[in-house]
């Protein structure tokens, strides 16, 4: 994958920090989304992972930094106007409804409608086929069954589906393959993959450091609210990577940030 | 290198992988497939209904196996519940019933309940009267928006504190429960009772179409019904959408054809002892013209989409940028406003409004209407279809035990009694529904 592209980042965090009474949940994170890149953020727990994507999503504001959307400077007060920018969360729950069927769940909230009087089914079914099908989801039976229906894979597809379904340049991913299984957790990862391939940015938030080196272009590290190392995925491996977690440094890697070269590769 | 993945095979290998089931797991998804989607022909169709009944998502089948089963029961002990005459009489009976679970519906799709549709049935009847009475004079058309616009804004009322204050409805309708009882007392006064004598409202409950208006009327609407089933359902499977094949959509209408025959074929028999009464009662028409309308609305527009998504998912439905509140306060004037068209028919029946409507048994019977019909207690599932069904059900109760001569006592005891059994198949049928 050609990741090292040097174009100016989609979405910038630029000294971000974000305290919640004595504690400090985030302090001075920078950090840059790409277009067509997997970016993982990956952390233990309390290191500022959900922090982190609240305040992108437009949950929490930052205290302190600025957040810089293509190049230029924005504020995010609210979901509503993260997703106008074109930035859409797919949280761990999902948030669908069990009792509606796939097309309706895509489309719910933005329904389509004949002269603002009644559902126009036909055009929204088309257009959620379309869609499924441009992320090469083939495993669902019928885009008019019920959610309840599905499997935790195809829900997580169609809450994904959901997400790009507006113009969205940044799909944000709460650990996505949590609850999933082997094969399903293979079919998220390859619509992750799809999605960066298709020109989205895409934040991944994992625990599970096989998704994580299966899917990211590029890996940044939080440990206790900083951003402790940023490199491409190749660059990294397991043991650095847990490390990285852990203790916020590893012996094999000079924790100055994604300029270092790694000392041991040669 | 060494440790270093190479992560590239492994990303190609993921998206070719296609999720493998288990034999059960797929015969479980494709059972909870509605059989419009699942069916390739007509065999399959019911094959499909049949293993959806056993999964859990039954529809309307058991309570029509259950108005069987009723119909068989009470006419072994009195030959007289299984004729013309007692079973219009029973469907205008269940007008009543059948309005207010249509009216219920909207509150339990939302996974609420509303209480107090008894005393605002009851309120707006008083209300109506009061203005048609000789002190007022009112024409009857102004009579009736008067009331239902108070409906509507009874249903606002309760709705607003529910949603803004965020209380549960069963405690806020509960207090409207008995508040508009005492309102009912206020405007009936000393008297206790005011008589209709507005021709055209007793005409709801007591006259028929002539026999052949009824049939030209009939006829015309299940036109109009397949018309306009078969014609979008042909547009879906031109345009390639999933839509069931015609054979289904024609089975779909000629079931309703056979519906419309029966139900005129009943209405037209002559069923007065005296003089000839013969004809479909308008209060059918009523009820079956809410009936579309609800349908419609639940069907076809946001609005509609929106009451069911909050039902099952009212986190969900806020992300989407609905307005929760909106819609949940909205859904509770259209169930006071049906209640209020509830009311209007119980008066016109009774051709008068007292102090003795029992709102606490109404709302009760309208929950059991409902849910016997096929709406679940728990939110989301459900039709505007289940509450007229489950009406007719509750009446044919009613009417068989009054016809076989059970006490009052007996009858309050068996009529809770089909209502737990309704609860409790609801509760099974959720059970029983794919992983929720």
């Amino acid at each position: 994958m050609s990741t090292e592209t040097e174009t100016q980042p989609l979405l910038r965090l630029d000294h971000v920090s974000k305290n919640f009474g004595p504690v400090q949940a985030l302090s001075d994170v920078n950090l840059e989304l790409r277009a067509g890149e997997v970016t993982a953020l990956i952390g233990d727990n309390g290191a500022g992972k959900s922090v982190t994507i609240k305040t992108i999503s437009g949950i929490h504001g930052p205290d302190s930094g600025q957040i810089y959307w293509e190049g230029r400077p924005v504020r995010i007060r609210t979901p509503r106007e993260a997703s106008a920018l074109g930035i859409e969360t797919v949280f761990q729950d999902l948030a669908l409804c069990n009792n509606l069927d796939i097309v309706q769940n895509l489309f719910l909230g933005r329904e389509r409608t004949n002269h603002g009087l009644t559902l126009d089914e036909e055009a929204m079914e088309k257009s959620a086929a379309e869609t499924l099908a441009s992320l090469a989801v083939t495993t669902v039976r019928s885009i008019r069954q019920p959610v309840a229906s599905l499997s935790g894979g195809q829900r997580q597809s169609v809450a994904i589906a959901k997400a790009v379904l507006w113009n969205t340049k940044l799909v944000i991913m709460d650990e996505p393959t949590a609850a999933l299984g082997v094969a399903q957790t293979a079919m998220v990862l390859g619509l992750v993959r799809r999605l960066a391939d298709r020109g989205h940015a895409v934040m991944l938030i994992s625990h599970n450091m096989n998704d994580v080196f299966e899917v990211a272009d590029r890996i940044a590290v939080l440990f206790l609210g900083r951003v402790v190392a940023v490199r491409l995925a190749a660059d990294m491996d397991r043991q650095i990577a847990v490390d990285l977690m852990t203790t916020g440094q590893s012996a094999r890697l000079s924790t100055n940030g994604h300029a270092a070269k790694e000392p041991d590769r040669t | 290198m060494s440790e270093v993945e190479d992560p590239t095979p492994a990303k190609a290998a993921a998206g070719q992988h296609d999720e493998p089931m288990t034999a059960a797991a797929a015969r479980k998804a494709e059972l909870a497939l509605p059989p419009d989607i699942a069916a390739d022909s007509v065999s399959g169709y019911l094959r499909t209904s049949v293993a959806r009944i056993k999964g859990g998502e039954s529809g309307v089948l058991p309570v029509v196996g259950g108005l069987i089963l009723i119909s068989i029961l009470f006419q072994s002990m009195n030959s007289n519940f299984l004729t013309a005459g007692n079973l219009v009489n029973l469907l205008v009976q269940a007008a009543v019933f059948s309005l207010l679970a249509l009216a219920e519906i909207f509150v339990l799709l939302l996974g609420e309940i509303d209480l107090s549709v008894g005393y605002v049935a009851a309120v707006s009847a008083a209300i109506m009267g009061t203005l048609l009475g000789p002190d007022h004079g009112w024409a009857w058309p102004l009579a009736v928006a008067v009331a239902l616009l108070a409906c509507l804004g009874i249903g606002m009322l309760q709705g607003t504190i529910i949603t803004r204050i965020g209380l549960p409805s069963f405690v806020v309708t509960l207090a409207g429960l008995l508040f508009w009882e005492g309102v009912l007392l206020k405007i009936l006064g000393s008297g206790g009772t005011v008589p209709i004598n507005s021709q055209p409202i007793n005409d709801i409950a007591s006259r028929n179409l002539s026999p052949a208006v009824g049939w030209i009327l009939m006829l015309v609407l299940v036109g109009i019904y397949g018309g306009m089933l078969w014609m979008r359902e042909s547009k879906r499977r031109k345009a390639g959408l999933v839509a069931p094949p015609p054979r289904i959509t024609l089975l779909k209408i000629a079931c309703a054809l056979a519906a419309g025959v029966a139900l005129v074929l009943l209405c037209n028999t002559n069923r007065g002892v005296l003089v000839p009464i013969k004809g479909v009662p308008w209060v059918v028409l009523l009820v079956l013209g809410v009936l579309a309308i609800w349908t419609f609305m639940l069907g076809r527009t946001k609005l509609g989409r929106y009451i069911y998504a909050i039902g099952g998912n009212a986190e969900a439905a806020r992300r989407a940028g609905i307005d929760v509140p909106g819609v949940r306060t909205i859904a509770f004037m259209l169930c006071s406003l049906t209640a209020g068209v509830a009311g209007i028919v119980y008066a016109s029946r009774l051709q008068s409004i007292s102090t003795n409507v029992d709102g606490g048994t109404l709302v009760l019977y309208a929950v059991a209407a409902a849910v016997i019909g096929g709406t679940s207690l728990f939110g989301g599932h459900g039709k505007a279809m289940h509450g007229v069904l489950g009406g007719i059900v509750i009446a044919a109760i009613d009417n068989g035990m009054g016809l076989v001569g059970f006490t009052a006592a007996s009858q309050y005891m068996v009529t809770a009694l089909v209502l737990l059994a309704a609860v409790v198949i609801d509760a099974l049928a959720r059970r029983g529904r794919v992983a929720t």
